[in-house]
């Protein structure tokens, strides 16, 4: 029984922790499927959470707060579009630059907005929401019923995703871009746009992500609260294989081992938690090797497009 | 491009990201030119300042040639964190297994292997980009992590000091210890190592065809193919020789600064050595100017908040726009011919594997 009740918590853990990687890791693969690598995924986890926080504060909605993080992520999204596409800055370089310059300015920002109160203001965030009857479920119930509305968005942001891009004539553009922007070009998809597009869009699901820490987990802005979750949902679009479906399954598996090893601490202090922590990292790098074909990544990625270029 | 409109272009970027950080300031309620002052001034002029500013820079100045070598030959080692990280291990427990040998002996091996350990953790990614064709950004990026992780488990078990309050190790012997170069300071000979291994690199990469070979392959993988240049061995070269450098940073800071293996002891230096190495334009004799210069605006933003009352948060935001003014600048269409570095830093990610998907092909 107690076996069970320790489950339930992991579980419902999983999804605490999972989410904010997850919506990351989401937008971080609509952007590579577009050819473009988004490494400014953790700055723009920051701008969210700041943009949530600070409309949140202002208007006491965790509603508008959503609205205002997610108009943050996309401007930082379109920001390094135009790094990426425009001036062709290598993109590791400009995602890199991006993280550095949205840490410094979401902590100036916050503490022009909150002022210097240690803690930080308190805000306004969501309310867990009880399916009826299936929150009642033991074990599995309160970790699947019982969560926040972002967990549901999250799902409800998968499921889209992957239908618009597997599914959709636009998607299909958007994949032909990734892999063969020259040859997109021919056939008349708009590449810039489609580009522009996927890496706004990966912005704004980062700062869900963002939104996610501050209106569902803490309910105040932090500095640097995104603590590297930017970079593990890099690796969990490697370990979902550069699919919407698969790279939420590979972030809710972060979410899993780091709340096995939040667990162990307490449970059982003989084993060491790093372990777990290592885990989603290892599993990652020899996904990596061992199943990434040549297929598996957008042969695009990466590499800016350039139509006078032969 | 010759190297000198590279400068200008490289100091009008540091000037732009200076006046914006300075309207920031002003939205602050502050004198930008009166908090540049104490910023630089204490960074670079005052006694204690200037020992703090090269305190930090001696890592980023390793870090930072650690990213240069393998860019050199196209290679993006974004993993100089987890390297200082196992170099610093390796330092470590070399110096707490044998605590007895004079200091001219065991500074020198545990600098060995420091860099072994480094080098060890880059050989991963080296030989993955070399004979699979694994993205090295990705395994770089994720070995950071794993590297932190390893050091966090060896400072809480098997390292972990008697009675440590929190997860360190035990203090290295005295004869281990770098010497101090500015007395009462903690400005350690950390720097003068650094400056040794740019020069060493520098003439290295000028002069010897070993390093010629690294441009070769960096610029054009299928005429060093060519040319008879084994593509594969030198990026493996290249790497390990980051590896080892970026090693050599973590054996500074546990046996320069702290004296101790500490749980998260690397603040990030790796991945300041990106922005020392690309403000260098990937020479590494400019590097040292870089690294003080990165080094100055993190050592000063703290003094200039408790000066001035101007928040230290402005000065990581003008070392974000630094980074992109610089890389926009050096990109930058105008006046340009088809440079290497622009090559690099716009297409260096994946030409390689292009390069050797037509070889298979």
């Amino acid at each position: 029984m107690f076996d069970l009740v320790l489950l339930g918590d992991v579980l419902a853990g999983t999804a605490r922790l999972g989410t904010p990687i997850a919506f990351a890791a989401l937008g971080g693969v609509i952007a590579e499927r577009g050819g473009l690598y988004n490494i400014g995924l953790e700055g723009q986890i920051l701008a969210g959470a700041l943009g949530a926080a600070a409309g949140s504060f202002a208007t006491g909605s965790a509603l508008i707060g959503l609205g205002c993080g997610v108009i943050c992520g996309l401007i930082s999204g379109l920001f390094l579009g135009y790094m990426s596409i425009r001036l062709r800055i290598n993109q590791l370089v400009g995602g890199i630059a991006l993280n550095l310059l949205l840490a410094g300015l979401t902590a100036f920002l916050s503490r022009q907005i909150f002022g210097a109160q240690a803690g930080g203001a308190r805000v306004e965030g969501f309310t867990q929401i009880h399916v009826p009857l299936l929150s009642d479920i033991p074990v599995l119930g309160p970790s699947l019923f019982s969560q926040d509305p972002l967990f549901y968005l999250l799902i409800g942001m998968a499921i889209l995703a992957w239908y618009w891009l597997m599914k959709t004539p636009k998607g299909l553009d958007l994949r032909a871009v990734g892999e063969n922007p020259k040859a997109a070009d021919l056939a008349g998809v708009p590449v810039f746009r489609m580009q522009y597009l996927a890496i706004a869009v990966s912005g704004a699901l980062a700062a869900l992500a963002g939104g996610h820490l501050v209106l569902s987990q803490v309910y105040v802005f932090a500095e640097g609260m995104s603590a590297g979750k930017g970079f593990i949902a890099l690796a969990a679009i490697i370990l979902g294989r550069w699919s919407p479906l698969g790279a939420v399954c590979a972030a809710l598996f972060f979410g899993f081992c780091d709340a096995v090893q939040f667990k162990l601490q307490f449970t059982s202090p003989e084993v060491p938690y790093q372990l777990f922590l290592i885990l989603p990292y290892l599993a990652s790098l020899i996904a990596l090797v061992l199943l990434a074909t040549k297929a598996s990544a957008p042969a695009g990625v990466g590499r800016p497009y350039d139509r006078e270029h032969r | 491009m010759n190297s000198l409109t590279m400068q200008r272009r490289v100091a009008i970027a540091l000037l732009l990201a200076l006046t914006v950080g300075g309207f920031l300031i002003l939205i602050d309620g502050h004198n930008p030119f009166a908090a540049y002052k104490v910023l630089f001034f204490e960074s670079f002029l005052d006694y204690w300042g200037f020992s703090n500013t090269l305190v930090k820079a001696s890592p980023m100045l390793l870090a930072g040639l650690a990213v240069i070598i393998p860019m050199r030959a196209g290679v993006f080692n974004i993993g100089g964190e987890g390297q200082i990280y196992i170099g610093g291990l390796f330092g470590a427990i070399f110096a707490l297994a044998l605590p007895d040998l004079p200091g001219v002996l065991g500074v020198p091996l545990i600098f060995l292997s420091a860099a072994i350990g480094g080098a060890f953790w880059a050989a991963i990614p080296a030989y993955l980009k070399a004979y699979r064709g694994t993205n090295e950004v990705i395994v770089t990026l994720l070995m950071n992590f794993i590297a932190i992780h390893i050091v966090s488990y060896a400072v809480a078990g098997p390292l972990l000091a008697e009675g440590a309050p929190y997860p360190y190790s035990d203090e290295v012997s005295e004869a281990y210890r770098l010497p101090i170069l500015m007395p009462r300071s903690d400005a350690h000979a950390g720097i003068v190592i650094g400056l040794a291994m740019a020069i060493i690199l520098y003439f290295w990469l000028r002069f010897m065809p070993s390093g010629f070979q690294l441009d070769l392959v960096g610029r054009n993988a299928r005429a060093a193919a060519y040319a008879g240049v084994d593509e594969k061995k030198t990026i493996i070269r290249a790497m390990l020789i980051g590896g080892s450098l970026a090693g050599m940073a973590g054996a500074i800071e546990v046996i320069g600064l702290k004296y101790r293996l500490f749980h998260l002891f690397s603040d990030g230096y790796g991945y300041d050595g990106i922005v020392v190495a690309f403000l260098a334009a990937l020479n590494p004799i400019v590097a040292p100017l870089t690294a003080l210069f990165l080094a100055g605006l993190s050592a000063g933003a703290g003094t200039m908040q408790r000066a001035v009352g101007v928040d230290s948060s402005v000065i990581e935001v003008v070392e974000g726009l630094v980074v992109v003014f610089v890389a926009a600048a050096l990109v930058a269409p105008r006046n340009v011919s088809k440079s290497f570095l622009k090559t690099l830093l716009s297409q260096g990610l994946n030409s390689r594997s292009e390069h050797s998907e037509k070889k298979e092909a």
